[in-house]
């Protein structure tokens, strides 16, 4: 008897404790959806609202009547124009302080204040990387308001970007490989060169991938290094001045008078329609790889 | 035997190629290395010399972080007071905080604790997308989807306000905090848990009286890594929060924070000019700022990772 | 120690004493492996052997923290200030406890360390992949699928193509460093054969956890205990019971370890 009576006590707090628990469990779960069902929302907004004055038209043809009609051909451009420098200076020099970091950095303090570098370069507000641009490029440098000038503003900007994802992905290759090969008689270089790097470039890849994302998003640090508000003509060269993507989307929200509403929705579109797209790829791309087991 | 040891002994010590490739390789990526020391100290040396004329001609310290009144182009008697702006900044920052908090806390223990395979991915897949949405998406968001909203909700004049740059920080500053909390309770050992549940804890009680605790510091880098986020965050605010100069009575005023202020003025500033000079310095301030926030939750999360 | 024969020794050891920063890892050792020969080092888990291979390759110089003071020769040649430390580890084979098969394929594995000498020729290079792999007693099992992961091979297969890249290197000397860990019984006595076979040509440090291998294998042991070196000596005889210390003798017959 007193042996049913403990069983039927424990029975009953158990199903207390697992009432809590479901209840935690919807707590937290709701509050996960919370966060993002909202964001859904907004997107499903954007794209019913924007959808509209998206065209082949929109995307190739330039803005006209005061950028209350036409496409976004010159920022489309510009970006490609900003986002390529800007990996052209970010990704070989991200890459290599990633080796550094990676195969080469002794644990000592200065390889601490790298690191700590780093932390901070990617801590730093944006609109302080663009007086950054301004101080540096634009004016002792003497490069002017120029995609030159906003891509190395970028490219300094989203540079923890790439040395974080490529440090990762040069760690995930395992050390027994490494030593493998330095027991050979293999140089650091030569380990690296023909069994790191094999390994890693997918995983580098993705993180550049991820750049290009961020980067086109961008817009206080090119809003006074090389972004103009409108240009009649597109970018020759380094040394012009373009119009960008995501400065377009602050410009016709809140600059031009009379605008069409479906006009800045059709642009953030594009611009989240890019975003996303790049964000997926590598996502994508990273899951590819983690089902291919190379050891 | 002599001349087999003499070989050796030559090659042994003797600098081949792959010996100078290898080192040149070796100082190429150190200094790439460096080269991120180098524009930290730039970014602080370059906007230094942009704003030092300021601090060396009208500036006081007490008047710049006290004086609620920032009219730089005042005719007759500028003056420079960040107070307002300081008051801006933080009151869309902690009401961004107040959202991120516990939203991007529950994320992280369901899909770190609770959901499971697929579930969990996908989650996760979200987050990470919602992590890349750019500011100024967000601030268009505030603008035009927010802005209506507010003003039929709550049924005042204008819905750009401390409530609108709240919400849109802290959705943005969201993500990225589940991701490093959600990091924070994966590095709580297996065994903290399995004991735990040895001793027949349920799952709410392990993660409340074990996990969370054990936790704490990696959750607390999480917060301070948004609060730098909000801090800085500069597309967003401006076009979500009226930008007025205000010190804000509740979340239905307008204000305007630092950064906005850089962004909508420096553009309208001959360079040079001490009103160019005190974005500038406002710059200074930012980066002092974000610089003590990101290295506090440096140290804060890798104190977990040394223990 | 008296060398038997009139060829300097192969290595010679000094007061070596290996640190991680500043805590000792072994102190105090001093000994000689002769040419030809397989020696044996036996000794329980942190007792220092994977630390003295270490050394003796100078692979101190990649691991963090790690450091040594005394002499290694190695054919007469003090190690110590040598600058190229890489040639020096291209004329040592290592075999680690746990196979490491690189991600490349088996063939590019076997040819990795031909390559690192300059060798480029196809004809070559096929000839050496064979011969390493055929010594190794892999060749029949994947001369076949050479192009495949030398990583996704079974544990005991990515073992003997370890050691038939140590091989490939030509080398000097070959450490084996508890190889029989991943390796099942059979596997383990044909790699046993095959040192057998190689101890004609080259020198073998042999690490191992299992006494009896020692006993098999080698000429004389080492037995290292808890970062000491407690005795080196001919191992029929310690295996007889003729010790200078009574550890090494309770370590033999099992009563600890």
């Amino acid at each position: 008897m007193k042996h049913s009576t403990q069983m039927f006590a424990e029975s009953d707090l158990n199903n207390r404790n697992r009432r809590y628990e479901q209840l935690f469990k919807t707590l937290f779960l709701l509050m996960t959806l919370l966060l993002i069902i909202p964001v859904l929302v907004i997107l499903g907004t954007l794209i019913v609202k924007g959808s509209g004055s998206l065209s082949i038209e929109f995307l190739f043809t330039e803005p006209t009547n005061g950028m209350t009609e036409g496409g976004i051909f010159p920022a489309l451009l510009g970006t490609v124009w900003l986002v390529s420098v800007a990996l052209l200076i970010s990704v070989p020099l991200g890459v290599a302080a990633a080796i550094y970091l990676s195969e080469y950095a002794p644990d000592n303090w200065y390889t601490r204040i790298i690191n700590l570098a780093i932390i901070n370069l990617a801590g730093v507000p944006s609109i302080v990387h663009a007086l950054f641009g301004v101080g540096a490029f634009v004016i002792f440098f003497g490069f002017g308001t120029s995609i030159l000038a906003a891509s190395l503003t970028l490219a300094i900007m989203t540079l923890p970007v790439v040395i974080v994802s490529t440090r990762e992905s040069l760690q995930a290759v395992p050390h027994a490989f490494r030593e493998a090969c330095w027991n050979m008689g293999a140089t650091r270089w030569q380990t690296i060169r023909k069994v790191v790097l094999p390994n890693a470039v997918s995983g580098i890849l993705t993180g550049v991938i991820l750049e290009v994302s961020r980067t086109t998003g961008e817009t206080a640090p090119i809003m006074f290094t090389g972004a103009a508000f409108f240009l009649p003509y597109l970018p020759q060269g380094i040394f012009d001045q373009t119009m960008a993507l995501s400065l377009h989307l602050f410009v016709v929200a809140t600059q031009v008078p009379n605008v069409p509403e479906s006009l800045p929705y059709g642009v953030a579109l594009v611009l989240i329609g890019i975003v996303l797209l790049m964000n997926t790829l590598s996502i994508a791309f990273r899951m590819h790889l983690r089902s291919k087991k190379k050891w | 035997m002599a001349t087999t040891k003499a070989t050796e002994q030559l090659d042994f010590d003797r600098y081949n190629q792959e010996w100078y490739i290898d080192k040149l390789v070796q100082g190429v990526v150190f200094l790439a290395g460096i080269s991120a020391i180098v524009f930290v100290l730039g970014i602080f040396i370059f906007v230094t010399m942009e704003g030092i004329g300021f601090l060396f001609k009208d500036f006081s310290l007490s008047q710049f972080l006290l004086s609620p009144w920032w009219e730089p182009t005042d005719d007759d008697k500028p003056t420079y007071g960040i107070l307002a702006l300081i008051a801006g900044t933080a009151s869309v920052t902690g009401l961004a905080m107040v959202v991120a908090i516990p939203f991007s806390l529950g994320a992280a223990i369901y899909i770190g604790e609770f959901a499971t395979g697929k579930t969990r991915e996908t989650l996760k897949v979200l987050v990470e997308l919602l992590a890349a949405i750019p500011s100024v998406v967000w601030g268009f968001i505030g603008l035009s989807i927010m802005n209506p909203l507010i003003i039929d909700l709550f049924d005042v004049p204008v819905g750009l306000t401390v409530l609108n740059a709240g919400i849109i920080l802290g959705l943005m500053a969201a993500p990225i905090m589940t991701s490093i909390a959600e990091d924070a309770l994966k590095a709580v050992p297996d065994r903290y848990r399995e004991a735990a549940e040895a001793l027949g804890a349920t799952r709410w009680q392990v993660i409340f009286k074990t996990i969370l605790p054990a936790a704490k510091n990696g959750l607390l880098g999480a917060v301070l890594l948004g609060v730098g986020r909000g801090f800085g965050e500069t597309m967003a605010v401006l076009m979500a929060t009226g930008h007025a100069i205000n010190i804000p009575d509740s979340i239905f005023d307008s204000v305007r924070a630092l950064t906005t202020t850089i962004a909508a003025e420096l553009g309208e500033t001959a360079v040079g000019s001490p009103h160019y000079e005190a974005l500038f310095t406002i710059g200074i301030f930012l980066f002092l700022i974000t610089f003590i926030i990101n290295l506090s939750a440096d140290l804060i999360v890798r104190g977990i990772r040394n223990q | 120690m008296v060398s038997q024969t009139e060829k300097p020794p192969k290595f010679s050891v000094k007061d070596l004493t290996i640190r991680y920063g500043t805590t000792p890892a072994l102190s105090g050792v001093s000994l000689e492996v002769e040419e030809n020969e397989i020696f044996g080092i036996i000794g329980p888990a942190n007792a220092g052997k994977t630390s003295f291979l270490k050394v003796l390759n100078r692979m101190d110089t990649m691991t963090e923290g790690m450091s040594y003071e005394g002499e290694i020769e190695f054919n007469g040649i003090n190690t110590r200030k040598l600058r190229n430390l890489y040639a020096l580890r291209s004329r040592i084979g290592v075999v680690f406890p746990l196979p490491v098969g690189l991600p490349l394929s088996i063939y590019d594995n076997v040819a990795f360390s031909p390559r690192l000498r300059g060798i480029n020729e196809k004809k070559r290079l096929d000839q050496i992949v064979e011969q390493s792999l055929t010594r190794a007693a892999l060749w029949d099992e994947v001369k076949d699928r050479l192009d495949s992961l030398g990583s996704l091979l079974s544990g005991g297969q990515q073992q003997r193509l370890t050691i038939a890249r140590a091989l490939s290197q030509d080398p000097d000397i070959l450490f084996l460093d508890e190889f029989s860990i991943a390796v099942d019984p059979v596997t383990t006595m044909r790699i046993e054969d095959v040192l057998v076979e190689l101890k004609q040509e080259m020198t073998i440090i042999l690490v191992t956890n299992l006494v009896q291998q020692a006993r098999r294998l080698t000429r004389r042991t080492a037995f290292f205990l808890s970062g000491e070196c407690v005795e080196v000596g001919e191992t029929e005889a310690m295996f007889a019971g003729d010790v200078k210390d009574s550890r090494t003798s309770d370590y033999i017959e099992g009563r600890f370890g």
